[in-house]
């Protein structure tokens, strides 16, 4: 004698169903409403904090509240053609975006499997870089860099003196490696064995991060226990300072900033 | 109203999620050490666990038995990404800080099992309240946990400097031990322990007794 099911009851098909798809509909209404609604919110958080890590890495920074005003008076963004090393006015920095860039092809080259050194996959033919007034002329030059590290692309800013070979900072701004070790990126102690070192020794691109025992003026102390966060950051920096990166760009610099800068 | 006051205050001392249930440890290891990042994590964790309770405790008598655990975690999950983002939005910094434990939230022992235990049995009103107390119960510990940390690893709390450290030209030479997650664990121990000397019937009964060696001597 099997026993009725009615179509209502909750062991029914129907109604496991009917939950699962309803439940599904309401959760996922409920996350996007809340992603979309938050999202001006969390883009001004985002330009705020970009402008906190410029102004950071530049030495520059002093409290949250100056961020948007002293950004304007101190940095001038600039577009680099990354091609030709020179700057360019094709695209309007304020609205250009790099990583929208990347993905089309158009606006962005396939990168062969030697070349691609900081394993980005594909490189923008443009890219904004931060110029810092002084009272004579240029203090700093920005750049932005990112690769691969263990776990997650690494975002972060190169900023050097206006010869583009002495560094004065190095910082990244979004990254998601192991909390405690690879994320010790963030550490200012670290951070701050980069100031003062070089990039190139004459034409040779020498900077590099090493195990441990780090001497002279190109090597930088890799983080005990991230050996590859820390292969990652050497790449990402070496692959940014080189040919295919910013290397041209940083060669005739000085000429750029007398040109047009 | 006795009721009531009961369901919030007893998971905070008499059945307490973290120390009688050791559940949610892990988020209490990572986001100890310092006091604005617990507070706020114990606000995400507390309102997560009170809303889901209250939603689930709502359709409950609709759950298929079959696929409860997944419609609680669907529940609980949508919930979480929510805080997430609001976090984002007006917390960026801390959010930062918190990073994947906002996230892991969903995975926090003390929310499913509230789900599972007591609002899929139970009327929206008391399993809402039950949520509240036992996310306070859980924030009770992690903000004991946090101020012993941050006070007597940085000499700060909430940023702001308690102790003068000798970095900065005080007196006190902080124990950088306790800015490490090892430590939370050696503080949620001693806490286990005093609460357990203090209110005995916690304690665990003993199901095997440990005997001693017995060496038998040949002559």
């Amino acid at each position: 004698m099997a026993e009725e099911r009615s179509i209502f009851s909750n062991d029914h098909p129907f109604k496991i169903v009917f939950m699962a798809v309803a439940l599904c509909l309401v959760g996922s209404v409920l996350v996007s409403a809340a992603a979309i609604g938050l999202r001006p919110q969390q883009a001004a958080n985002a330009r705020i904090s970009k402008q906190t890590n410029i102004l950071q890495v530049a030495g520059l920074y002093e409290d949250r509240a100056s961020v948007g005003s002293l950004f304007e008076e101190r940095i001038e963004p600039r577009i680099v053609d990354l091609r030709t090393g020179e700057f360019s006015d094709d695209v309007d920095p304020a609205t250009y975006d790099e990583v929208a860039a990347t993905r089309d092809p158009e606006m962005s080259d396939a990168l062969s499997k030697d070349q691609d050194l900081a394993q980005i996959r594909r490189k923008a033919h443009y890219a904004t870089v931060y110029l810092v007034k002084g009272d004579g002329g240029y203090e700093t030059v920005i750049i932005p860099v990112h690769g691969y590290g263990l776990w997650s692309t690494l975002y972060g800013f190169v900023a050097l003196k206006p010869d583009g070979n002495e560094i004065i900072g190095l910082q990244f701004y979004q990254h998601a490696e192991t909390p405690g070790l690879g994320g010790e990126v963030d550490n200012p102690t670290w951070r701050a064995q980069w100031k003062g070192k070089k990039l190139y020794d004459g034409d040779d691109l020498k900077i590099m991060v090493v195990k441990s025992g780090a001497s002279g003026d190109y090597e930088i102390d890799g983080l005990a226990g991230a050996t590859l966060t820390s292969r990652g950051v050497d790449n990402l920096v070496r692959y940014w300072a080189g040919a295919d990166g910013f290397g041209p760009f940083l060669k005739n610099l000085g000429q750029e900033l007398a040109e047009n800068g | 109203m006795a009721d009531r006051k009961k369901l919030i205050l007893d998971p905070v001392l008499e059945n307490n999620p973290v120390i009688l249930q050791t559940l949610g440890i892990c988020s209490a290891l990572a986001v100890t050490s310092s006091l604005e990042v617990s507070l706020i994590m114990c606000l995400a964790l507390t309102s997560v666990t009170a809303f889901s309770s209250l939603f689930i405790s709502l359709i409950r008598h609709h759950i298929p038995s079959s696929i409860r655990i997944i419609i609680q975690m669907v529940i609980i999950a949508s919930l979480v990404i929510v805080v997430d983002q609001v976090l984002k939005a007006f917390a960026p910094d801390i959010s930062k800080t918190l990073s994947v434990f906002v996230g892991l939230i969903i995975t926090n022992c003390i929310v499913m099992g509230r789900a599972e235990a007591y609002a899929m049995a139970n009327p929206p009103l008391p399993s809402f309240l039950d949520g509240i107390g036992n996310g306070l119960g859980y924030s009770a510990i992690l903000i004991g946990v946090a101020v012993i940390r941050e006070l007597f690893g940085a000499g700060k709390l909430m940023g702001i400097e308690i102790l003068p450290t000798v970095n900065n030209g005080g007196w006190y030479v902080p124990n950088g031990l306790l800015l490490l997650p090892p430590s939370a664990f050696f503080i949620i121990g001693a806490f286990i322990w005093i609460l357990r000397s203090w209110k005995s019937g916690q304690r665990e009964k003993v199901e095997n007794e440990i005997l001693p060696v017995q060496v038998s001597e040949h002559a």
